[in-house]
């Protein structure tokens, strides 16, 4: 199996490709090209930062449309952090700007303000989550996540999904449901990091490489 | 109920980890992997390293730390000393960081902080800040592992900081440093009632009532040192003794 990690200059890669090569990868490849990502069994999209400086390194290396085609052989793809965000159609911080629009939505500023509640941004910390879908976490890599064991985010904003099959987990912040994770098919976001959360991370990110 | 993080602080220098006394007389405690792998095996919430003499000397052997961490430590990891520019953050988040904390460099050039914030995110930039107590309900900022005054209010400062993009302040009482007679409450307090982004207190740590008297004036996060490398505590009975005090904490199986 050929784990392809995007390398677009946004972020740390390095966790995540320890990650994956602590849940058994040997071969995995640093892609920077059209070609490897055509060539991946399994894609993943890591990044940290702003949704519009992403894309623009998306579209700066031509990597826009290897995404899409990718993602329509039907192999996996998993997109991280601002990975999974730029899954959505559009992203909404610092101006509205087009994504990979793989999954239907907008990224938005998670609502600070709830009733007379206002919460912190950015949220920093550990979270247990939730499964808004009738069968849980059931044939996706949450699948042996229980509801007492947390996953570390860190972010402003989240995808808000057009159609609700698709949104996978949640956390909540103070009354307000936050977008954890996402998936439609074989593409799968997480909001969360898996290779920042310790050994649950690395059981969600076996478990999705386990899908391959 | 958000849970409360428990941060293990390792403080630098060299390639050893040192135990400092209110930040000046120092005591080298050996590699800081072994005190890494250690509280990664204990189920810490986040390890935040803060080289102490980086500032002075300018040059730091932190990014090495941190990469030889990120191999085998797959929890966030803050870091801290001797950050400069976009470059030196862009190297230590390739080495496996996700926030850098920042204090003298923005102190003698705020605007790092908006140019870090635009660049990486307003998550990735802690605002680092050192504050001594000058009279009642006032603090000065202090640098250079507070070793120099910098003429700052800690509040003012503080405001300013997150309106140039903060995500986050890591408040270390220069005074509670090392005196394990509890965090500083009123600096807590002081930062917490201006701050919209999350804070760490740092410095004070003696027994567990201590975090509950910080979180309790609005303190996110803890960051506890000696008492973790000396074995005065450990992460899990401390995360007992949080939830025995109905502290939320993360629930941890190890």
């Amino acid at each position: 199996m050929k784990v392809t990690i995007i390398d677009y200059g946004m972020g740390n890669l390095f966790s995540v490709q320890r990650a994956v090569e602590i849940c058994g990868v040997t071969n995995i490849t640093l892609g920077t090209t059209p070609d490897d990502i055509i060539g991946a069994d399994c894609l993943i999209l890591p990044g940290v930062g702003a949704f519009k400086d992403g894309m623009q390194g998306l579209k700066a290396a031509g990597l826009v449309e290897p995404i899409k085609a990718y993602s329509g052989s039907g192999k996996p793809l998993l997109g991280i952090c601002l990975g999974a965000q730029m899954l959505a159609t559009t992203g909404e911080e610092f101006g509205t700007h087009e994504g990979l629009d793989l999954i239907s939505g907008r990224v938005t500023k998670i609502p600070a303000q709830a009733g007379e509640f206002t919460q912190k941004l950015p949220f920093i910390g550990w979270t247990p989550l939730s499964a808004p879908r009738t069968n849980g976490f059931a044939d996706t890599a949450l699948q042996r996540l229980n509801s007492e064991e947390s996953v570390y985010l860190v972010h402003s904003f989240h995808l808000e999904v057009a159609d609700s099959a698709d949104l996978l987990a949640t956390y909540d912040y103070g009354g307000v449901p936050v977008t954890a994770a996402i998936q439609r098919k074989n593409v799968t976001g997480m909001q969360f990091h898996p290779e920042k959360s310790s050994v649950v991370g690395l059981r969600i990110l076996s478990d999705f490489l386990a899908q391959v | 109920m958000i849970n409360k993080r428990l941060i293990a602080r390792l403080d630098i220098k060299g390639p050893n980890l040192i135990k400092g006394i209110q930040l000046e007389g120092l005591r080298k405690l050996g590699d800081p992997q072994v005190f890494a792998d250690r509280y990664y095996a204990q189920g810490v919430d986040e390890l935040l390293y803060i080289d102490i003499v980086a500032s002075l000397y300018g040059r730091s052997k932190l990014t090495e730390i941190v990469r030889r961490a990120a191999r085998d430590v797959f929890v966030p990891m803050t870091v801290g000393g001797g950050v400069r520019t976009v470059d030196d953050v862009k190297e230590l988040l390739r080495a496996g960081a996700d926030k850098v904390a920042i204090n003298t460099a923005a102190v003698a050039r705020p605007d790092l902080i908006r140019e870090v914030a635009q660049r990486f995110g307003s998550q990735c930039m802690v605002l680092s800040v050192e504050a001594k107590q000058q009279a009642p309900g006032q603090w000065e900022v202090y640098t250079d592992c507070g070793r120099e005054r910098s003429g700052l209010d800690v509040i003012e400062w503080v405001q300013r900081g997150i309106e140039l993009g903060a995500g986050e302040i890591l408040v270390t009482s220069i005074d509670k440093e090392g005196s394990r007679s509890g965090f500083d409450i009123g600096l807590t307090r002081a930062v917490a009632a201006v701050a919209d982004v999350p804070i760490i207190a740092s410095g004070g740590y003696g027994i567990p009532s201590h975090v509950k008297d910080v979180v309790n004036v609005g303190a996110d996060a803890v960051a506890v040192a000696d008492a973790l490398h000396y074995n005065r505590i450990t992460l899990p009975a401390l995360r007992q003794s949080m939830r025995e005090m109905d502290i939320p904490v993360r629930k941890v199986n190890v």
